[in-house]
C-alpha cells in the first residue's frame, strides 16, 4: 500500500470510528452517572464519611443521617424475595430447557416474558390494594397469631410491610431468574443427558445429578442478576414498604429501602445536607448492585460459554 | 418397594412439582392482568377519559390525555436518541467485537441494564434540572436514553448475529467495503431483529417510573413544551394510587390499564416481528 493512500481518510476508519463512538456511549454513561452521583453527595461523603453507612437513625430535621436501616431493608426484602422466587425460578426453568410439553411450554415461556414486561408501577398498584391486603388477612395473621413467639413473625401485621414488599419483588424478579436459568440449563451440552440415559437414570436422576451440577454456577449467576434487580427495584417497593426506618427483625412491620427512601423524600429534600445524604443512599445503591451485575453476568457467561464449547 | 420402582416415583414426584412451579409462575400474571382489567375499565369506557386533563377531587369527567401525550413525547423523544446510537454500537460489537475492549463495552451496557433506574433519574436531575432551574420533559427523556441505550445495542448485536454469514461473505466476494456490506446487506437482513429490539426498549422506557419523579416531575395540565414539567401515566399512577381518594385511585387503575394495554400491544408487536426475522435468516443461508 502506497503512503498516499494510508494518509487519507479511509472509509472503513471512519466507519470503526463512528461506530465505536456509538458503542463507547454506554460505558461512558455509566461512569458519568457514577460522577454525577459521587458529586451530588460530597457534601454527606466529607463530612460524615463511614458514619453514614454504620449509622442507624435518620433524622432529616436534626440533620441525622445514619443509613443502616435503609441498607438493612434493602438487603432483607431482595433476601426473602430470593428465598420465595429461586425454589420456582429453577423449576420454571428446567421446566422450559426440557424438551416435550410444546404448547404449554411456549404458553409459559410467554406468559414469564409478559410477566417481566409489566411496568413496575403496576406490580406497586396491584400489591397495594390487591396483594398486601390479602396477604395480612390469610398470610399474615394466621402466621402471626400461631408463631407469633418467633420475632420474626411477632407483631401487629401491616398490609405495607417487609413482607409485602419481598412477595411483589419474588414476583416481579422471577422472569429474570427463569429466563437466565434457562439460558444455562439450555447450554448444557446435550451429550451428558445421554450420557445419563445410556447409563439407566431416569429423567430426574439426570437432571438433579448430571444437568443441573453443569448448571450450577450460572444458575447462581441468574440467582444474584436477579438479586440486583431486586435491590434496584424502586416504585413497586415504594408503594407497599411502609416506609419506616427502623432496623426490625419483625417482617409484618413497615421498613424501607434506599431505593424508596430517595424516591419518596427527594423531591422535598430541603438544605444541602439532606439532599447530599439522599444522593448518597443512591449512589451506595448504584455501587451495591454494580458489584452484584458484574459478579453476576462474569459467573452466568462463563456457565453459557462453558457450555457451548 | 423395589428399588426401582422407588426411583420411578422420585422421578415421577419431581416432574410433577416442577409442572406445578410452572403453573404457579402463570398465577401473578393472571391475577394483576384481571385486577388491572377489571377496575381499569370502568375507568377507562368513558371517552372522557382520553380526552380531559386531571380535574380535582369531587369534579368528574377527569381524564388522563394529558398523560398519555406526555408518555408518548418524553420516550419519543428518549427513542430519537437512543435508537440510532444503540444500532450504531450495535453494529461496532458485531463488526470490531472480538478483543477484549469489545469485552469490556458488552459488560458494560448489560451492568447499564441493571443499573437501577431512579440513579438515572438522579443523575438527569442533576445535570439538566439543577443548572436549568426547572423540571423538564427533556431530561427525563434523557434518563430514558440512557436506559434504553444498552437494550438497543445489544438486542442490535445479537439480531445482526442471527444472519449467516454467508451474506457477509457473498459481500466480501464482490469486494465491497467493510461499512456497505453492515450498512448495505447485513443491517437491511437483520431489521426485524434490530426493530424488535427497538420495540422492547421503547416498551420498557414507557412502564418507566423511577427516572421522571426528579425529572419531568408530573403536571396536572396538558402541556408539549419539553423544557416544563410534563406528565406520564406511570407518574399519574404512582401518584394517584397513594391518595385517599376513590377517585383518584379508580383513576390509577384506569391510567395502570392504559399503560398495561401499550406495553402489551409493544410486546407482542415485537414478538411477531421478531418471528419473521428468524424466517428471514433461514431464506438467506
Amino acid at each position: 500500500m502506497s503512503s498516499g493512500l494510508r494518509t487519507s481518510p479511509q472509509p472503513r476508519d471512519l466507519f470503526r470510528g463512528v461506530t465505536i463512538l456509538a458503542a463507547l456511549a454506554a460505558p461512558l454513561a455509566l461512569l458519568l452517572v457514577v460522577g454525577q452521583l459521587t458529586m451530588l453527595s460530597s457534601h454527606t461523603i466529607t463530612r460524615l464519611g463511614l458514619g453514614f453507612l454504620t449509622g442507624t437513625t435518620w433524622d432529616p430535621p436534626r440533620e441525622t443521617f445514619g443509613a443502616l436501616p435503609f441498607i438493612f431493608g434493602t438487603v432483607l426484602t431482595s433476601g426473602l424475595a430470593l428465598l420465595l422466587a429461586v425454589p420456582v425460578g429453577i423449576g420454571v426453568a428446567i421446566f422450559l430447557a426440557q424438551p416435550g410439553a410444546g404448547a404449554m411450554r411456549a404458553a409459559i415461556g410467554v406468559a414469564v416474558e409478559l410477566l417481566a414486561a409489566i411496568p413496575s408501577v403496576v406490580y406497586g398498584l396491584w400489591a397495594l390494594f390487591i396483594m398486601g391486603p390479602w396477604l395480612q388477612l390469610h398470610v399474615a395473621m394466621p402466621v402471626s397469631a400461631g408463631l407469633g413467639f418467633i420475632p420474626l413473625f411477632a407483631g401487629p401485621p401491616r398490609q405495607t410491610s417487609i413482607f409485602t414488599a419481598s412477595m411483589v419483588l419474588a414476583v416481579m424478579v422471577l422472569p429474570t431468574l427463569a429466563a437466565v436459568s434457562r439460558d444455562v440449563v439450555k447450554a448444557v451440552p446435550f451429550r451428558l443427558t445421554e450420557a445419563g440415559v445410556a447409563m439407566g437414570a431416569t429423567w430426574w436422576e439426570t437432571t438433579r445429578k448430571l444437568v443441573l451440577p453443569a448448571a450450577r454456577s450460572g444458575i447462581v449467576g441468574a440467582t444474584i442478576l436477579a438479586l440486583g434487580r431486586a435491590l434496584g427495584e424502586t416504585i413497586a417497593v415504594t408503594m407497599v414498604i411502609g416506609n419506616r426506618p427502623d432496623i426490625t427483625s419483625h417482617i409484618f412491620a413497615p421498613g424501607y429501602t434506599l431505593a424508596s427512601v430517595v424516591a419518596n423524600e427527594f423531591s422535598e429534600a430541603s438544605g444541602a445536607a439532606y439532599s447530599s445524604a439522599l444522593a448518597e443512599a443512591a449512589l451506595v445503591l448504584l455501587l451495591l448492585t454494580l458489584v452484584v451485575n458484574v459478579f453476576a453476568l462474569i459467573l452466568v457467561r462463563a456457565t453459557v460459554k462453558r457450555g457451548l464449547r | 418397594m423395589s428399588r426401582n420402582s422407588r426411583r420411578i416415583l422420585a422421578t415421577r414426584l419431581w416432574r410433577g412439582l416442577i409442572y406445578l412451579t410452572a403453573l404457579l409462575a402463570l398465577v401473578p400474571l393472571f391475577l394483576i392482568l384481571f385486577e388491572v382489567i377489571s377496575k381499569g375499565l370502568p375507568a377507562v369506557i368513558h371517552l372522557e377519559f382520553f380526552q380531559n386533563t386531571e380535574r380535582p377531587v369531587g369534579i368528574p369527567g377527569g381524564g388522563v390525555q394529558h398523560a398519555i401525550v406526555g408518555t408518548l413525547m418524553m420516550v419519543g423523544m428518549a427513542s430519537v436518541f437512543a435508537i440510532p446510537m444503540g444500532i450504531i454500537g450495535g453494529i461496532y460489537l458485531v463488526e470490531y467485537g472480538h478483543g477484549r475492549w469489545a469485552d469490556y463495552i458488552r459488560l458494560a451496557s448489560d451492568v447499564l441494564v441493571g443499573m437501577p433506574s431512579i440513579a438515572l433519574g438522579l443523575f438527569a436531575y442533576a445535570v439538566f434540572v439543577v443548572p436549568a432551574r426547572s423540571h423538564s420533559a427533556y431530561s427525563a427523556s434523557i434518563a430514558l436514553a440512557v436506559l434504553m441505550l444498552p437494550v438497543v445495542i445489544r438486542t442490535t448485536e445479537s439480531a445482526v448475529g442471527l444472519i449467516p454469514a454467508n451474506l457477509r461473505e457473498s459481500g466480501l466476494a464482490l469486494g465491497l467495503p467493510r461499512w456497505r456490506i453492515s450498512l448495505q446487506l447485513i443491517l437491511p437482513a437483520a431489521a426485524p431483529g434490530v426493530v424488535t429490539g427497538a420495540l422492547l426498549a421503547v416498551a420498557r422506557a414507557s412502564g418507566e417510573t423511577a427516572p421522571l419523579l426528579f425529572t419531568s416531575f408530573g403536571n396536572s395540565f396538558f402541556n408539549a413544551d419539553p423544557t416544563k414539567p410534563m406528565a406520564s401515566l406511570t407518574l399519574i399512577v404512582f401518584h394517584d394510587a397513594l391518595t385517599p381518594f376513590q377517585q383518584l385511585q379508580d383513576q390509577a387503575w384506569g391510567a395502570a390499564l392504559t399503560l398495561v394495554v401499550l406495553v402489551l400491544i409493544l410486546n407482542l408487536v415485537s414478538r411477531f416481528v421478531f418471528r419473521r426475522q428468524i424466517k428471514r435468516a433461514a431464506q438467506i443461508s
